[in-house]
């Protein structure tokens, strides 16, 4: 019940005050080859909100998520996940965290030699010592969470790309993570199942309370989604803020962002030639 | 002496044609072209010069410390090798090591050390197949050139002895885990979609068959 309520508080809250910080990021800074990939972002994620982080492909999304997680090591700049300094921690240190952590990823990345069944029960079998009809008790759980029944012995390339998706979800969701990370969830979908995919998210973090970060290209997830807002663009995070606060905010990149947004006004913009 | 110059000018023409028949002769390894016929071949020549009792020892040996292993680990750098770089590397591509890794897992103890130990059991374990194919190969295409099978096996128990085998069977381990480190690696490493998986499952069959003959050499000049 506590949690619920605690969700429900996070829905209504808009900016940064209220709710521990869980995840800090301040002056990260990452060079890939000749690319600067990440330039002096920073960020604050606190406990239950959902924090989107938006911006066009190429703008550093993915690269800050895997800072996240410990799948690349900042050249400067510091990551604090509940309180611990992890920007050079050892794979131990970040094991221990990634289990609190679940990812999703924007190809799902499902193990395609395990069924998904499997796929699901595999962060429980390598880190929870639990009866087997306990995994698969959770494991049916988590996919009823996330609208799938009965899929358990299917392989992977037996699914559409939206149920792929949702698995990936559920595994990210086998282990009760604190925090789960979003990377691209409706890329590669159509338009309809993108939003079944969005309305999943929201109703996770109502249900579930659990702090969300959400990275998209897709201005429709990046609203759909609720909580605040970041755009990053060309590796800088160019405004943070509630969404009325973005949507307003006068900059060039944040309008031309926003403004790529599809609309009806679209066809008669192109309709004279 | 007269006499001998007498003779090889007599037969030069007969001898070229004995030499001529050999290279006429096709045999591919990879794909058993002509190897039954220019396995008889060679015993007839063998039988001709005299060498019966030593047929048996010559293939065994040759078997057991060479051929056996070696083969065994250039066809199993083709089809294990080549599959263990295309599975990692396609998971690579896919971002599947990545999520590996996000679920606590590290790839390399959970996708490499299975394979290594593989290889490294198994390679003996289909040399040992090798040489006992080989040695009953070996003893029919003899017998069908004349050479008795108690003879053959005679001459088994003359040359070879269990050191020959347990240092074959070695170097088949070595090649093993040559084929596991080389196939898992340029998978781990793979980028680029599937023409990177293509590029890796090619570099991974070309260096493990390249690193394997290499260590051969090497293997041989410490063992024999």
């Amino acid at each position: 019940m506590g949690r619920k309520l605690a969700g429900a508080m996070a829905e209504q809250r808009t900016g940064p005050a209220a709710g521990e910080a869980i995840l800090q990021v301040r002056g990260l800074t990452k060079r890939l080859g000749a690319v600067e990939a990440l330039r002096d972002v920073t960020f604050t994620v606190h406990e239950g909100e959902s924090f989107v982080i938006m911006g066009p492909s190429g703008a550093g999304k993915s690269v800050l998520l895997k800072h996240l997680v410990g799948l690349l090591r900042p050249d400067a700049g510091e990551i604090v996940l509940w309180g611990l300094p992890v920007h050079d921690a050892d794979e131990a240190t970040w094991d221990r965290l990634r289990t609190r952590i679940g990812v999703v990823f924007q190809s799902a990345a499902l193990f395609d030699s395990l069924t998904v069944g499997e796929n699901v029960a595999f962060p429980l079998r390598r880190h929870r010592r639990l009866p087997e009809a306990e995994v698969r008790r959770i494991v049916a759980a988590k996919l009823r969470l996330v609208d799938l029944e009965g899929v358990e012995d299917r392989f992977p390339a037996e699914l559409s790309g939206g149920m792929r998706k949702r698995v990936g979800i559920a595994r990210a969701l086998a282990l009760d993570p604190e925090l789960i990370l979003y990377d691209e969830p409706t890329g590669g979908l159509d338009p309809l199942t993108a939003r079944a995919v969005d309305a999943l998210i929201a109703r996770l973090r109502a249900q579930l309370a659990v702090t969300s970060v959400i990275v998209t290209h897709d201005l429709e997830t990046a609203f759909g989604v609720g909580g605040r807002r970041a755009l990053l663009w060309e590796g800088r995070l160019v405004a943070v803020g509630p969404p009325q606060a973005v949507a307003a905010d006068p900059r060039p990149e944040v309008q031309s962002f926003l403004g790529s947004r599809p609309q009806v006004t679209r066809p008669a913009a192109v309709g004279p030639r | 002496m007269e006499a001998l110059y007498a003779h090889i000018d007599g037969h030069f023409e007969s001898h070229l044609d004995r030499v001529r028949r050999f290279v006429r002769q096709p045999s591919i390894s990879a794909d058993g072209t002509g190897i039954p016929e220019m396995a008889e071949l060679l015993a007839t020549e063998i039988v001709r010069l005299g060498g019966q009792g030593f047929v048996g020892g010559l293939v065994s040996l040759s078997l057991a410390r060479e051929a056996a292993p070696v083969f065994t680990a250039v066809t199993v750098a083709g089809r294990i090798g080549a599959g263990f770089a295309a599975e990692i590397g396609t998971m690579a591509v896919t971002e599947q090591l990545d999520a590996l890794r996000v679920l606590a897992t590290d790839p390399v103890r959970y996708l490499v050390v299975p394979r290594l130990l593989a290889g490294l059991v198994m390679l003996p374990v289909l040399t040992v197949f090798a040489n006992a194919a080989g040695f009953v190969g070996g003893l029919l295409i003899a017998a069908s050139g004349g050479v008795s099978p108690p003879v053959y096996l005679a001459s088994v128990r003359r040359f070879l002895d269990a050191y020959d085998l347990v240092s074959g069977l070695g170097k088949a381990a070595a090649f093993g885990v040559i084929i596991a480190l080389i196939g898992a690696y340029r998978g781990l490493v793979a980028a680029g979609g599937a023409e990177g998986v293509g590029r890796a499952t090619t570099g991974a069959v070309v260096t493990a068959i390249v690193l394997i003959l290499v260590c051969n050499y090497f293997l041989d000049l410490v063992l024999f």
